[in-house]
């Protein structure tokens, strides 16, 4: 046996528990990494395909054209809405953000499992990741919309400008807190992937994108709390704030049959609302990850 | 001397799940039979390491030896009692690197060196010096699920090696990897015991535990077992009844027939 002397090395810190868990706020000091598993991600999600990240706007434009033709053609609203394919992009722009961040961030921790079980690092770094790749994503799309809007004679207002934030942030919350509790579920029960795909139908059909609001204030008789109490329908009532009701013959008219009259105050709540939940998802995530690991086979 | 590894009464459970589905369950909950079955992979574990310590972590397949450098290296949490740790760890835990099998070694190189806390510069600046150690020539451009186990095992073995780490896991890294790479390894082993930083290092070889480490630590069961002088322990394991002693190098091959790629 060697009897090495050692030389002296200093420690530097105290005696802490290993565990890298500091949440959400740690995922944000540790931006260098975030970066390399962005970066991943926009290589990863469409890995092994060979239109690669085009199928990140053909999906949505897919979906554009279905809802023009069913909704606006055969349905007949291109008649009854203004610009119909404008209201319906503007929408389109928001819901796919939320459910690209849903489904992608659901799979995260189970994609990623080589990392999670090997490596000690703040593991809400992946749900995240999600997020700001669809968010990425988001950019273009909206390039795409301005142009559309402009041609119809559409100008930025101060308002709008302040729509479009409240709605992506709006989703950036939601779209965060959910794809946590739901990557965390989803290690225990693959169950809550495979939920994901009927959830984001509700969502699709339960938002004002495919048809005014103004036919739910009908319907609802003005008892629309209820319907205005789901925040992607906010998020997508600012969106068409931001540009439909700019792009129409007459604006004031316009937004005062087609949106809620206290659009903003709505906006503002529900990213108060969005907040809270993704504190509860980061308090309810960290109590399942302490058997995350083990449960990745 | 100060404290760098601290475990006191750690236990770990962990669920060995018979029925998975739904349908599963309800059989099994109509029959009467146990729907979960949970056992201890470790259960009231103590010891403290000091700074500087290196310590071979020995025992069976099974005993709990990786499941103590998970909690150890923070990738776990115990269940109860606490570990506490001093300084950046790093090392690598069940033969395998935490590597993405999609993403090329130049890729992984990166990324396991921002998980492991390194930044951008510091990881421009080792690159080379860990490309050369893993040596592994061209295949450093493929994606490292096309790596064989032995290759894998040397990159992840050098990134983790070159991290500027205070305690060092090893974790049956010799299990892989041929002769010349397991020599080079007990010389980077060896740099870092003299520099002073503790080093874990879990081996079925007598021989190498002999060569590394001051004091022994032996798993059964979960439990310790035994914790002491080093040829003490490894007469207490049985180990010593081979002949392989004036041939270190030769006892790794008893590593071999170990859980090669395993995850656990
Ligand atoms: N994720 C897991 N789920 C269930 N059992 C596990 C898991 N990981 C390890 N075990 C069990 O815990 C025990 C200790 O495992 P491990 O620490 O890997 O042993 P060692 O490294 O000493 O060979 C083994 O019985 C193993 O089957
Ligand atoms: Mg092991």
């Amino acid at each position: 046996m060697s009897e090495t002397v050692s030389a002296v090395h200093v420690a530097p810190g105290e005696l802490t528990p290993p565990s890298a868990n500091q949440g959400l706020l740690e995922v944000f000091r540790r931006r260098y990494l975030l970066k390399l598993l962005v970066r991943r991600e926009i290589s990863a999600r469409y890995q092994g395909s060979f239109l690669g990240l085009m199928w990140s706007y053909i999906n949505p434009l897919s979906q554009f054209f279905l809802y023009w033709f069913v909704m606006g053609y055969i349905l007949n609203l291109h008649k009854n809405v203004e610009n119909f394919a404008v209201h319906i992009f503007a929408g389109l722009i928001v819901v796919h953000f939320f459910t690209e961040t849903f489904a992608a961030g659901t799979r995260s921790i189970v994609r990623n499992k080589a990392l999670v079980k090997k490596m000690a690092m703040p593991r809400e770094m992946f749900p995240v990741a999600s997020m700001l790749v669809s968010l990425y994503h988001v950019g273009p799309q909206l390039v795409i919309l301005v142009i559309a809007c402009l041609f119809y004679g559409w100008m930025p207002d101060p308002g709008g400008v302040l729509a479009v934030l409240l709605a992506l942030g709006i989703i950036m919350l939601l779209g965060t807190a959910l794809a946590l509790l739901f990557a965390a579920a989803n290690v225990f029960f693959r169950d809550f992937g495979s939920a994901v795909g009927i959830l984001t139908h509700f969502v699709r059909f339960g938002v004002p994108m495919i048809y005014p609001y103004s036919l739910v204030d009908e319907r609802f008789g003005g008892h629309t709390t209820a319907y205005l109490s789901n925040p992607i329908a906010d998020a997508v009532l600012l969106m068409q704030r931001a540009f439909w009701i700019g792009t129409t013959q007459h604006p004031a008219e316009m937004a005062r049959t087609n949106l809620p009259p206290n659009l903003f105050q709505l906006g503002a709540l529900a990213v108060v609302a969005c907040f809270v939940l993704l504190l509860i998802g980061q308090m309810v995530f960290t109590r399942l990850q302490n058997r995350i690991p083990e449960r990745l086979q | 001397m100060t404290a760098s590894i601290v475990a006191e009464n750690v236990s770990k459970t962990f669920t060995l799940r018979y029925h998975r589905t739904f349908k599963q369950m309800t059989v099994a909950m109509v029959k009467g039979h146990d729907v979960s079955d949970d056992f201890k992979a470790l259960d009231d574990v103590s010891f403290t390491i000091e700074q500087g310590e290196s310590i071979g972590l020995m025992g069976l397949n099974g005993s709990g030896k990786s499941t103590m450098l998970k909690l150890i290296n923070g990738i776990m949490r115990p269940d109860g009692g606490t570990v506490l740790t001093r300084g950046r760890i790093a090392g690598l835990i069940a033969t395998g690197a935490g590597f993405h099998p999609q993403l090329t070694g130049r890729e992984n190189v990166y990324l396991n060196a921002a998980i492991l806390g390194m930044s951008e510069a510091e990881t421009r600046r080792k690159f080379d010096e860990i490309v050369d150690f893993a040596d592994i020539g061209r295949h450093l451009d493929a994606p490292v699920g096309n790596y064989s186990s032995g290759m894998f095992a040397r990159l992840g073995f050098s990134v983790a090696i070159h991290v500027d780490s205070d305690i060092f896991l090893a974790d049956e890294v010799l299990a892989v990897g041929d002769r010349p790479f397991k020599r080079k390894c007990m010389e980077k082993m060896e740099e870092i015991r003299t520099s002073g930083r503790t080093l874990l290092y879990v081996s079925h070889a007598a021989g190498s535990v002999r060569k590394m480490c001051d004091r022994v630590i032996v798993l059964e069961k979960g439990r310790v077992g035994f914790d002491g002088d080093v040829d003490e322990g490894i007469r207490y394991l049985k180990y010593d009844d081979d002949n392989t002693e004036n041939e270190p190098d030769e006892d790794d091959t008893e590593d071999m027939d170990d859980d090669l790629g395993a995850d656990i």
